[in-house]
């Protein structure tokens, strides 16, 4: 293999990493405590503890270590009452010296147990004492928590735990968390604690040297971000602080992550790149049809697409309405009736528009475009003119890490689906004898007609099968657009973008084009912007078909030039 | 020599056209400012910046009847032309507001400024002179036009392949002019003019002055289309029009005429482009929107394409539908619009003019109006052209050999 | 009527106007011609015939630029290489071409039809600003007369019948005033009384202009009285008299197997 992934932790989503994750699990351990109020029979055990972080006043090295024996026993219903001291909520009752989370509240203040979380009454002002604290014992308290979490029984909790470690990166931390480590059975876990201590040791200027270069070879094997912010950080550090040995080592391992970040990086945008393409691939490929193989230049194809979409919006509302359980399925249901929908319409605009304007491609570019106007606007009419919602099944939510790149399922999913789109096309067109008719009609109509195949017919069912399509796009489009009366127009440009450069009446074409249009995208986004790449590549397409007027894989031949 | 030229454009048709034109250079302005206010005959000043703004939009259709109607070109990116034009006015008016902008630089327009721009962009200067801007107008439209048409012609892209080109150019310049770092004011464009040539541009009589500028503009583009077509110039272009290979066949070298005529027409959207943004006020983006530029091209063809004439009473009349529409029923204008577009070419494809023409003609009358039979240049009207039967189906017609 | 032995292919000679050599076309892998070879002298009218698909309308293709040859050689006037040039260029060297289909200007008169054909400037400024002299308006009225069309020159192309849209495109073709002439198929859909004008119009062209007709119609050929060269499968089948080519067992059975 040319790369590594870099070891990203499945359980680590972008979300709950550094401070705001701690918080969080604070929260839910809170919400977990409080909940837990059977076991409340042991908080007097701890009570004394918690009580000597009011017995300081302002002789903060007595609270901390207060705070130490808090952290020492390595229980997280300590966790609150260290959680309000950073705060700055916890106060002793001048009466009995207990220690309580105090909330400004009427006259007063309303009392809570920080141990039990129980409502403790009401004190006034002058009744308590707000226990002091500084940014040193905030930094104690901050430590003694990561601490205890790193204890938790739950693993989510000790690896979240673990993440702040070491995004902390506090020498402080460095026993409490070779203890954790000691102690610790998940090898998962035992590895990010590892990780976690390695970045410590970074940071502690005083620990022995070689254990500092071991240190940058575990970085280094974790090799994402994180390492590299940590290890570039040290390659940063002033003349004389630093070991050459030590900087050396870590200049290197910085270097061999940065690679292999990047190669992950251009992997990640090829995965966009996919993921666009597979989308203007489902937009495409039904013009592919009408255009590509009935050379019909249809401008309200996009509108078809918007009708697939709205078509999900209804199915899903009567699913709300009538069925909920039934919404994991609202996508399945959507697929063949907005198929209906749209080859429907398509069907009643080729009978009713195209076919009285065969053999005259721009009149029929014109009256298309007059269509999508009404199109549009009727379904303007019907629903207004706003976005509408439509939902994600479960299965279509989430995300998922393959080595270092984030994967969406909907992306996912859509990719999937276009490709099974094409395929089932691919077949229906070459095997099956609707695909025969069809390509014998394009290709010789009269001879097809005085064969007795019904032409206009062929024409007609060829049409509702394009736009068929385009609704079948349209329920996957849904999902990741704005589902609005122009959600149609958004695509029409770069459809026939496709299936021009593709080249047109070739399938294969079209599904080249879309993914060639989509990465090139991708890839010129991060270097001239999403708004400026799109503008190259349509200057791109423009200068292309110049030079190849039939597209990538044109058909050569006499009938194309006429 | 140029004089017979261009007495050759006069016919009977063109001289009524101007003399009508001339008429209401005179009579709106006038209506407008030697009548009372209350008075029965008085044209106040807001129609008479909508008149100027339909007869900008008339000169914007006359340019792409020069190209369809004659040469069978369908350009689906003429606002784009226009735009530019309109910018290039729009520059020059941004660089009049001097210090008298929100922020009160006197070289840098306000977005600029807002921005935190500190000099001015080198495609910037210059504009502070009319004469540079005028020949901006015509130059950057006009070089656009023979870029693209360079490269596009010589590589004998046509018909629908080229529509859909043209607007993708258009659409590509609608994406770039949205950014702000283009230094032409993003989103919000340009506008807050003050005045134009030294005359404050919300006063009445410099709109007067404007209209009969836009009219002045309009007659010498008619005058220059007509010379044209009837031109033997304008000759081989519905040659080309109606069976490309069969021109070239007999030496000539389609891609320039294409080219010619590509670029002048350019220039007249420019022209018309340049003039619409001062009556109106703004210039933005929006303007290089695709279905701008579609939109043109129903004017043209209700109008009747190929007439030149038509051109301007189709943009005059479906302008002024819009405006009536938006008023009464806007949620119906995009109904009739888009009807429009199917009826005319199902029921109309010679437009108004074209099928008036026709009947006044009688039945013997086949004109070059009269072509949307199936001879339209699009196939190329190649060395074997579309079988006879229009409706052959939607294949290439086969060859018969 | 002699039997004439078939020339061999001569050399880019002096009097050679036109010259094809091993030239091969294909489309999609299907070879429409196949090396083909041969020679037009200077002031020669020439008939070519083969069977549908034999690769006669390629090799007009070929020749007047429209169709690069995959191989081979096409020269004019024994040195301009015609597959460096384009359509227009070979044209204003003096090649004249008459398509298979009478592709004449619909929208235009028949008058405007051969004034655009007229020899004279072809670029786009003396265009617009010129206009046809009174020489060449007379020779405009003189082709009229030759293709009968002088009570109709004000008519609109299209109004006209099948016969008199393929003279009109002879007709374009001698205000052309070409070296040469490529005429394919000019009989076509023709009555026998047109045919045979056509014949005695073509045998008028020859006497100044060197000529190659493609026809199917024998009797047409006969009429014309030319050296034939028979096209099969994109090659040279057989070369000779009309008499010599059809007592050839080969140009039968191409004929007649089908
Ligand atoms: N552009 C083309 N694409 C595909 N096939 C072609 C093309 N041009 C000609 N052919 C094929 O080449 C062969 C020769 O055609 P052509 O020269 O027209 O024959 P002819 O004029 O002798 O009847 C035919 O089989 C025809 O189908
Ligand atoms: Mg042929």
């Amino acid at each position: 293999m040319l790369f590594r992934p870099p070891a990203i932790r499945r359980s680590r989503r972008p979300a709950t990493r550094g401070l705001p994750g701690l918080l969080l699990l604070l929260g839910c351990l809170a919400l977990f405590l409080a909940a837990g109020a059977a076991r409340a029979q042991e908080a007097g055990d701890l009570r004394p503890l918690v009580d000597a972080l009011g017995q300081g006043g302002f002789d903060f090295d007595k609270t901390e270590t207060a705070i130490g024996s808090l952290a020492e026993t390595g229980d997280p219903r300590v966790v609150p009452a260290l959680e309000a001291l950073s705060e700055g909520d916890l106060y002793v009752r001048k009466a009995d010296h207990a220690v309580f989370i105090g909330k400004r509240g009427g006259a007063g203040y309303q009392l809570t147990d920080p141990l039990t979380g129980e409502a403790a009454g009401e004190a006034a002002r002058g009744a308590v004492d707000k226990i002091r604290v500084n940014n040193n014992l905030r930094r104690a308290i901050r430590t003694a928590l990561g601490g205890l979490t790193l204890r938790s029984r739950d693993p989510a909790q000790r690896r979240a735990a673990v993440q702040s470690v070491f995004d902390a990166a506090d020498p402080e931390a460095l026993e409490p968390l070779e203890a954790a480590l000691a102690a610790e059975k998940d090898p998962g876990i035992a590895e990010l604690m590892r990780e976690a201590r390695a970045r410590i040791l970074l940071n502690t200027p005083s620990a022995d040297a070689g254990d500092r270069l071991d240190a940058v070879e575990t970085l280094r094997a974790r090799g994402d971000r994180d390492a590299l912010a940590a290890l570039s950080g040290l390659v940063a550090a002033p003349d004389g602080k630093v070991d050459p040995a030590l900087r050396a080592a870590a200049a290197k391992a910085a270097g061999a992550i940065k690679e292999n970040l990047a190669l992950w990086e251009a992997a990640q945008n090829v995965w966009y790149g996919l993921s666009l393409g597979s989308v203007l691939l489902l937009a495409a490929i039904g013009l592919a049809i009408t255009f590509g193989v009935m050379g019909v230049i249809n401008m309200a194809h996009g509108e078809m697409v918007m009708l697939g979409a709205y078509t999900t919006f209804v199915v899903q509302q009567a699913i709300r309405g009538w069925a909920p359980e039934l919404f994991a399925w609202s996508l399945w249901i959507a697929l063949p009736l907005a198929f209906l929908v749209s080859a429907a319409v398509g069907a009643a605009i080729e009978r009713c528009v195209i076919r009285f304007l065969y053999g005259r491609p721009l009149e029929t570019l014109l009256a298309t475009w007059g269509l999508s106007l009404m199109l549009q606007q009727a379904v303007r009419t019907l629903f207004g003119p706003t976005n509408k919602e439509v939902g994600a099944p479960d299965w279509m939510s989430g995300a998922t890490h393959v080595g270092g790149l984030l994967i969406t399922y909907n992306r996912l999913y859509i990719v999937i689906f276009a490709l099974l789109v094409f395929a089932a096309l691919l077949v229906l067109l070459k095997r099956s004898a609707f695909g025969l008719q069809m390509r014998a009609v394009t290709q010789n109509r009269r001879m097809a007609a005085s064969m007795g195949i019904r032409t206009p017919w062929t024409d007609m069912l060829t049409f509702a099968l394009g736009s068929g399509i385009a609704g079948i796009a349209g329920v996957a489009l849904s999902q990741i657009d704005n589902v609005s009366p122009n959600l149609g127009q958004g695509y029409i440009i770069d459809s026939f973008m496709v299936v021009v450069f593709g080249g047109v009446g070739n399938l294969w074409g079209t599904l080249v084009g879309a993914f060639t249009l989509g990465i090139v995208n991708k890839f010129l986004e991060p270097y001239a912007g999403a708004v400026l790449g799109k503008v190259l590549v349509l200057v791109f397409i423009i200068l292309f078909i110049q030079k190849r007027p039939r597209g990538l894989f044109a058909l050569k031949g006499r009938a194309v030039d006429q | 020599m140029i004089t017979a030229f261009l007495l050759r454009g006069l016919d009977r048709r063109a001289l009524v056209f101007l003399a009508v034109l001339a008429a209401v250079a005179v009579v709106v302005p006038l209506l407008n400012l030697a009548t009372p206010a209350g008075s029965g005959l008085h044209i106040p000043s807001y129609a008479v910046t909508l008149l100027g703004k339909y007869l900008c939009y008339a000169l914007l259709a006359l340019s792409v009847d020069l190209i369809w109607g004659f040469c069978g070109i369908l350009s689906l990116g003429h606002g784009a032309f226009f735009a530019l034009g309109g910018y290039a006015m729009g520059m020059y008016l941004m660089r009049q507001i001097g210090t008298r902008g929100v922020y009160g630089n006197p070289v840098l327009p306000d977005f600029m400024v807002f921005l935190n721009w500190k000099t001015l962009p080198w495609y910037w200067h210059g504009f502070d002179q009319f004469w540079f801007a005028a020949v901006m107008v015509l130059l950057v439209p006009g070089l656009l036009a023979f870029v693209f048409g360079w490269f596009a012609f010589r590589s004998r892209v046509t018909g629908v392949y080229l529509s859909i080109i043209t607007q993708a150019m258009t659409f590509a310049l609608l994406l770039a002019f949205f950014r702000n770092d283009m230094g032409f004011g993003g989103n919000n464009g340009l506008t807050d003019f003050k005045d134009i040539l030294g005359f404050p541009i919300q006063d009445e009589g410099t709109r007067a002055g404007l209209f009969v500028a836009t009219a002045v503009a309009l007659g010498l583009g008619y005058l220059i289309a007509s010379c044209v077509v009837r031109s033997k110039l304008g000759r081989v272009l519905v040659a080309v029009r109606d069976a490309e290979s069969r021109t070239r066949f007999l030496g000539y070298r389609v891609e320039m005429y294409k080219l010619f005529v590509f670029t002048l027409s350019a220039c007249m959207a420019g022209v018309a482009g340049a003039l619409y943004v001062p009556q109106i006020g703004i210039i933005n983006p929006s303007e290089f929107a695709p279905a701008n530029s579609i939109e043109v091209v129903i004017w043209v063809a209700v109008g009747g394409r190929g007439t030149l004439i038509g051109a301007i009473i189709g943009a005059i009349l479906v302008n002024f539908g819009k405006t009536w529409f938006t008023g009464v029923l806007p949620e119906l204008w995009l109904f009739a619009l888009g009807g429009l577009f199917v009826a005319v070419t199902l029921l109309l494809p010679k437009g108004i003019v074209g099928t008036a023409t026709a009947l006044w003609r009688g039945r013997r009358w086949r004109g070059p109006a009269a072509t949307g039979e199936g001879t339209l240049a699009e196939s190329g009207g190649d060395a074997e052209p579309p079988a006879a039967a229009p409706a052959a189906g939607p294949a290439a017609p086969e060859r018969a050999s | 009527m002699t039997l004439q032995v078939p020339a061999a292919v001569p050399l880019k000679a002096g009097d050679t106007l036109l010259y094809l050599d091993g030239v091969s076309v294909s489309f999609d892998g299907f070879k429409a011609l196949n090396g083909l070879s041969f020679t037009v002298a200077e002031g020669e009218m020439r008939a070519i015939i083969g069977p549908n698909g034999a690769g006669k309308t390629t090799m007009m293709d070929v020749i007047t630029g429209k169709t690069r040859p995959d191989v081979g050689e096409v020269y004019f006037g024994g040195t301009t290489d015609l597959t460096k040039l384009d359509e227009a260029a070979i044209a204003s060297l003096g090649i004249g071409r008459k398509f298979q289909k009478p592709t004449v200007f619909e929208s235009h008169t028949v008058w405007d039809n051969l004034d655009l054909a007229l020899s004279g400037p072809r670029r786009v400024f003396p265009i617009l600003f010129g206009r046809t002299d009174a020489e060449g308006r007379r020779r405009i009225e003189e082709i009229l007369e030759t293709i009968r069309l002088t009570h109709r020159r004000d008519a609109l192309a299209a109004g006209l019948s099948h016969g008199q849209k393929q003279w009109l495109e002879i007709g374009m073709l001698l205000a052309q005033d070409p070296r040469l002439l490529l005429v394919d198929e000019p009989v076509a859909g023709m009555t026998d009384a047109e045919t045979e004008e056509t014949a005695r119009l073509l045998r008028e062209i020859a006497c100044d202009h060197s000529v190659v007709v493609v026809e199917h119609d024998m009797t047409f050929v006969r009429d014309l009285g030319v050296h034939v060269t028979v096209l099969h499968e994109g090659s040279v089948l057989a070369e000779g008299s009309l008499d010599h080519v059809s007592a050839d067992e080969r140009v039968v059975e191409v004929y007649l197997g089908r």
